[in-house]
C-alpha cells in the first residue's frame, strides 16, 4: 500500500457530560490508502460516528480531542488553523450525512448548494460553476439535472436528495468522502442505488471513502477492509471478506451472525448475544466486551487486550484469539417447528380492503387530493402462522395493519376474525374483540407513555378488561408477564426511560401479551433497534408462537429479517400485494419483478444486483394497469391492463401478466 | 466551554429559584396575615393621616390614618386568591374544552374551536371591565368576570398538545388494548399536556394578579374598605407629595409579577425535554 490518504493514531475523544468524562472514541487508530474504501461498522454509541466527526473536526463543545492525530497526506487535521480547515474541507475531505434531509438548506436552490464551495474557494465564475454543478449532478444520476438545479430541497425525495449530499461532497474532487449511514434513512431499492453510487466514484475517480454503518450488509458490498468499534475502541480490522467469514473478534462474531442473510435457512432463532453494551462512564478495566462474552478467560476480567496482528493483515482486540486461534463457527441453531398444515379455518380473512385518505384543499376551490394507501387487499392467516407483509415505504403496509387491527376503519372491503365480521364494529363490542388481537408498534420510543410506570402500563388493560380485580392481583400477573418477556419483575416500579431501545420493545410485547392474544401485529418491531437487538427481540418473539400458539403478521422493510421469521410473505407495491407465497418459496423462486428486484437489492457481499430505476409512483394518482409498469425492465404493452392474479405454484400467488420473466441473478 | 455551561445553567435556575422564593414569601405573608400585621387593616386613626414611614408606620399611612403595611399584607390575601382562582378554574375549564374539541375531531371540534375564537375576538381587559360592571362590583364577581376572558387560551394552547398527542403511538397502543376512550383521554392524553399548560398557569398568574389590580384600580374589584393592591393605589394617585401611599402597593404587585415570571420561565427550562435528557 502507497503512503495512505487518511493515517488516524490514538485519536482520543472526550465528552465533558454533567455526570463525568465520557471517552467516546478512545485510542482508535486506522488508515485508508489511496483510492480504498474502508467501512466502519458498531452499533449505535460505539463511537463511530463521533470517530467521523472527529476527523472532521465538526465536533463542539463540551466534546473535546484529546489525544492523537490525524494525518491527511502528512498533515494533521487536529493542529490546523480554522483558516487551513476551511480549505481542507471540501478540497480535501469532505463528508455525506445520514439525513439528507436536514443537510440540505431548505430555501436555498439546489445549483446553488452544490456549487457554493466551488465558487467560495475561488475555484470558479459563476458560469463555469454552473456547468460544472449541472454537470456534478448528472454524475451523481440526478434525473433531469437542469431542471433539478432549480429545484428546491423539498421537490425532492429522500433517494434524490442524497444524490445531491454527494455530489455537494464531490464538488471539489476531494481525496476522501466519508460517508456517515448515508443509507440508512432509505428503501432497499434506493439504497442500492446510492451504494452503486459511491461504488462508482471510487472506481471511476479514485475517490477514497470511509463509509459508516451499522450495517454489515452494506458495508460489505463496497468495502476492501472493515474496522469494527465497540465501546468507542477498534475491536477488530481486516479485509471485509475475511472479517464476515471468519471473525476473530467475539463483538465482530456476533454482529457478523446475528444478521438474518438472505442464504441462511428460513424461520430459525438467530444467533445473538445477550446483554447490552457497557455504562461509558464506567468502562470496565478489563476486556469491555468481557461481560458479554461467551467466550470469556479469566485474563479478561483483569487485563485490557491490546489490538495485535492475530493474522496476516488482520487485527484483534481479544484475548482468546490472539493467539492466532479462531471463534468456533455458528452452531446450527435449532429449527423452530415447521407450521402444521392446518384444515382449521383461519383465524382472519381480510377481503378487498380499500383504505384512503382524503388531504385537506389547498386551496378553498381546489379539488381535495387523496392518497391511495390501501387498494384492495386480501389476505388470510391460519392459527399459529406467520405471515409477512413486505415492502417499501409508502406501500401502504402500516395502513393496512391498522385496518386489521381497527384502529382504522376500511372504506370497502370486509374483515372476519374468527367468524366475526369486524370491519364495521365499533363501540362495545369492538372493545370487547380487542384482547384478542393485538399490536406491537415501529418505536419503541414512541410506543410506551412517558408518564407512567411500567407496572402501571401493563396493569391498565388487565384491569380495564377485568382479567385482574385489583391492582394487587394484577401484579402477580405483570411479574409474570415481565419474566416471560426477558426483564427482571421487579423493574416493573421503573418508567419507560431508563429502559433502552430493546428492553422497551420487550415491554410493548408484554402489554400485547397481557390479554393472552390469538393474533400479534407487529408494525416493524424491530427496524428501530441495532442488529444484535433486534436478534434478541425476534428469538424472544419466536419463544412466543412456540409456548402460546400465536399467530403474527409481521410487517417489515427488511427481507431478511422477514425470511427469517415467517411462514409466509406478501410482497406490497403501492397499496396491493403483489406476490404471495410460502417463504421458501418465494425466497427461492420470486416470480413478480418486483420482488425479484427487491430481493437482489439487498446489500449482501457477493450479490448480482438489479438495480430498479426511478422510484415508486405517487399514491395521489394510482397508474392505470399494472402498478410497477413504470419501473419494471421487463414491462410490455399489456401491462397498461390490470394484472391478473395467476397462481403459478400451491400457494404462490403472483399479480402480474408475465410472472417469472425477470430472473433473479443471484 | 464547561464553565460558561455552569454559569447559564446557575442563572437561569438562579432566577427561577429567586422567584419561587418571592412567590413562597407572598403566600406565607397571606397566609399569617393576621399575625404578621402590626395594626388591623381597617383601623382608622384621622389624626395621624398621610404620616411618613416612621418607626411606627414603615411604610407610612393613607389617607384616612390606615397603616400602608398592614393593608399590603392584607391585600395579598386578595390578590393571590383571585390570581389562583381565576386562573386554575380557567385551566381546568380551558383544558377540558381543547382536550375534548382535538379528540371529537369534525363537526365537534369546529363548534368547539370557533366558540373558543369568538370570545378570544374581544379585548380581554375591555370584555372583563363590561361584564364586571354590569355583574356589580365585588371580588366574585369581578373573578367571574375575568374566567370568562381568561379560559379561551388554555383551550387553544390544550387543543394543539392534545392534537400531537393523539397520533402518538402510544395512544394507538391504549386504543388495541381496548382501554375505554375517557381513560385514554384522562390517564394517557391529559398527563402528557401537563408541562406547558403548568408553564402557562404560573407565567399567567402574575398577569392574573395585574389584571385583577387593575380592575380594581378602576373602582371594579372589591368593595372599598376591604384592603387591595390596585384600589390602593387608586386611592393615592393623586397624591404626589405623599409617594409612599401608591409607590408600595405597586412595588408589591411588581414583585409578585416578576416572581411568577422568573418561576415559570425556570418551569419551562425545566420541563423542555432536551434540558430533561441531562
Amino acid at each position: 500500500m502507497s503512503a495512505p490518504v487518511l493515517d488516524v493514531r490514538g485519536l482520543v475523544t472526550v465528552f465533558h457530560t454533567d455526570a463525568g468524562p465520557v471517552r467516546a472514541v478512545d485510542g482508535v487508530s486506522f488508515a485508508v490508502g489511496k483510492g480504498e474504501t474502508l467501512g466502519i461498522v458498531g452499533e449505535s454509541g460505539s463511537g463511530k460516528s463521533v470517530t467521523a466527526q472527529s476527523l472532521m473536526r465538526l465536533l463542539d463543545p463540551p466534546a473535546r480531542i484529546e489525544g492523537g492525530e490525524v494525518l491527511f497526506e502528512g498533515r494533521d487535521v487536529l493542529t490546523m488553523s480554522r483558516r487551513q480547515l476551511t480549505a481542507w474541507r471540501g478540497a480535501g475531505a469532505a463528508m455525506v450525512f445520514q439525513d439528507s434531509l436536514t443537510g440540505l438548506n431548505p430555501v436555498i436552490r439546489i445549483l446553488r448548494q452544490v456549487t457554493e464551495h466551488v465558487v467560495a474557494h475561488g475555484r470558479m465564475d459563476r458560469r463555469a460553476a454552473r456547468r460544472h454543478g449541472i454537470d456534478l449532478l448528472r454524475r451523481m444520476g440526478v434525473a433531469s439535472p437542469e431542471r433539478a438545479a432549480a429545484s428546491y430541497p423539498h421537490q425532492f425525495s429522500g433517494g434524490m436528495r442524497q444524490r445531491v449530499m454527494i455530489g455537494i461532497g464531490m464538488a471539489n474532487d476531494p481525496k476522501l468522502l466519508i460517508a456517515d449511514e448515508p443509507t440508512t434513512a432509505l428503501d432497499v431499492t434506493i439504497q442500492a442505488q446510492i451504494l452503486d453510487l459511491l461504488g462508482n466514484l471510487n472506481e471511476k475517480f479514485g475517490t477514497a471513502i470511509v463509509l459508516i454503518s451499522h450495517d454489515l450488509g452494506v458495508i460489505g458490498t463496497i468495502c476492501q477492509r472493515i474496522v469494527v468499534m465497540y465501546a468507542g475502541e477498534v475491536v477488530e480490522e481486516g479485509p471485509t471478506a475475511a472479517v464476515l467469514e471468519d471473525p476473530r473478534h467475539p463483538y465482530a462474531w456476533a454482529l457478523a451472525n446475528a444478521v438474518p442473510r438472505l442464504d441462511s435457512p428460513v424461520a430459525e432463532r438467530l444467533p445473538g448475544i445477550e446483554g447490552a453494551p457497557p455504562d461509558p462512564l464506567a468502562m470496565p478495566a478489563g476486556c469491555r466486551f468481557m461481560p458479554r462474552c461467551p467466550w470469556r478467560l479469566s485474563r479478561c476480567g483483569a487485563e485490557r487486550p491490546p489490538l495485535v496482528e492475530v493474522a496476516p493483515g488482520r487485527l484483534a482486540r481479544c484475548w482468546v484469539t490472539a493467539d492466532g486461534r479462531r471463534l468456533p463457527p455458528r452452531t446450527e441453531p435449532l429449527h423452530a417447528k415447521p407450521p402444521q398444515p392446518s384444515t382449521r379455518e383461519p383465524l382472519l380473512v381480510a377481503r378487498d380492503l380499500v383504505k384512503h385518505f382524503p388531504l385537506p384543499k389547498k386551496t378553498f376551490f381546489g379539488t381535495r387530493e387523496v392518497v391511495h394507501a390501501v387498494n384492495g387487499v386480501s389476505l388470510h392467516v391460519m392459527p399459529g402462522e406467520r405471515l409477512g407483509i413486505v415492502g417499501e415505504s409508502g406501500c401502504g403496509k402500516s395502513t393496512l395493519a391498522r385496518l386489521v387491527t381497527r384502529l382504522h376503519r376500511p372504506d370497502a372491503g370486509d374483515i372476519r376474525f374468527d367468524g366475526q365480521d369486524i370491519a364495521t364494529l365499533n363501540g362495545e363490542a369492538l372493545r370487547r374483540l380487542r384482547p384478542r388481537l393485538q399490536m406491537v408498534f415501529q418505536d419503541p420510543y414512541a410506543s410506551l407513555n412517558p408518564r407512567m410506570r411500567v407496572g402501571d402500563i401493563l396493569a391498565e388493560p388487565l384491569l380495564v378488561h377485568g382479567r385482574a380485580a385489583s391492582p394487587a392481583e394484577a401484579a402477580g400477573r405483570i411479574a409474570s408477564l415481565l419474566e416471560l418477556v426477558g426483564l427482571n419483575p421487579a423493574w416493573a416500579a421503573r418508567f419507560p426511560h431508563e429502559f433502552s431501545g430493546g428492553q422497551r420493545q420487550r415491554i410493548s410485547i408484554a402489554r400485547a401479551l397481557a390479554l393472552e392474544p390469538s393474533l400479534i401485529v407487529a408494525d416493524e418491531p424491530v427496524s428501530a433497534l441495532d442488529v444484535n437487538v433486534q436478534a434478541q427481540v425476534l428469538n424472544l418473539m419466536l419463544d412466543l408462537r412456540e409456548r402460546m400458539g400465536l399467530a403474527y403478521l409481521f410487517i417489515a422493510h427488511d427481507l431478511a429479517v422477514v425470511r427469517a421469521f415467517c411462514d409466509r410473505v406478501a410482497v406490497m407495491y403501492l397499496g396491493r400485494i403483489v406476490e404471495e407465497a410460502p417463504a421458501r418459496e418465494l425466497f427461492a423462486h420470486p416470480a413478480h419483478p418486483y420482488t425479484v428486484s427487491l430481493l437482489s437489492a439487498v446489500p449482501e457481499p457477493g450479490r448480482q444486483r438489479i438495480v430498479l430505476g426511478g422510484e415508486p409512483p405517487s399514491t395521489l394518482r394510482l397508474p392505470q394497469g399494472c402498478a410497477f409498469r413504470a419501473r419494471c425492465p421487463v414491462a410490455q404493452r399489456v401491462c397498461a391492463e390490470p394484472p391478473p392474479l395467476t397462481e403459478i405454484a400451491p400457494g404462490h400467488r403472483v399479480l402480474c401478466h408475465a410472472p417469472g420473466s425477470l430472473k433473479g441473478a443471484a | 466551554m464547561p464553565a460558561s455551561r455552569l454559569r447559564r445553567r446557575l442563572r437561569r435556575y438562579g432566577l427561577a429559584w429567586a422567584g419561587g422564593a418571592i412567590v413562597a414569601g407572598w403566600i406565607l405573608v397571606a397566609i399569617f396575615a393576621p399575625w404578621i400585621a402590626p395594626f388591623p387593616p381597617e383601623a382608622q386613626d384621622i389624626a395621624n393621616r398621610l404620616a411618613a414611614p416612621s418607626a411606627q408606620h414603615w411604610l407610612g399611612t393613607d389617607i384616612l390614618g390606615r397603616d400602608v403595611l398592614s393593608r399590603l399584607i392584607y391585600g395579598s390575601r386578595v390578590s393571590l386568591l383571585a390570581g389562583f382562582s381565576v386562573v386554575l378554574i380557567g385551566a381546568a375549564f380551558g383544558t377540558a374544552v381543547g382536550i375534548i374539541a382535538a379528540w371529537l375531531r369534525g363537526w365537534g371540534e369546529e363548534a368547539l374551536m370557533r366558540f373558543t375564537d369568538l370570545v378570544l375576538c374581544f379585548p380581554p381587559i375591555i370584555l372583563a371591565l363590561a361584564l364586571a360592571a354590569a355583574l356589580g362590583i365585588g371580588t366574585t364577581n369581578t373573578i367571574i368576570a375575568m374566567l370568562v376572558v381568561w379560559w379561551p387560551k388554555f383551550a387553544r394552547l390544550a387543543r394543539s398538545l392534545a392534537i400531537v398527542q393523539r397520533s402518538q403511538e402510544y395512544v394507538e397502543a391504549a386504543t388495541v388494548v381496548g382501554l375505554p376512550q375517557r381513560r385514554i383521554l384522562t390517564r394517557h392524553v391529559l398527563p402528557n399536556t401537563f408541562g406547558p399548560i403548568a408553564v402557562l398557569c404560573t407565567l399567567d398568574l402574575g398577569i392574573a394578579i395585574l389584571t385583577f389590580a387593575g380592575l380594581s384600580f378602576l373602582g371594579l374589584g372589591v368593595v372599598p374598605p376591604t384592603p387591595e393592591w390596585g384600589s390602593m393605589i387608586a386611592e393615592g394617585r393623586e397624591l404626589v407629595e405623599q409617594w409612599w401611599v401608591a409607590t408600595f402597593p405597586g412595588i408589591a404587585i411588581l414583585s409578585v409579577v416578576v416572581g411568577f415570571n422568573f418561576l415559570g420561565d425556570g418551569l419551562r427550562d425545566w420541563l423542555d425535554p432536551k434540558a430533561a435528557s441531562r
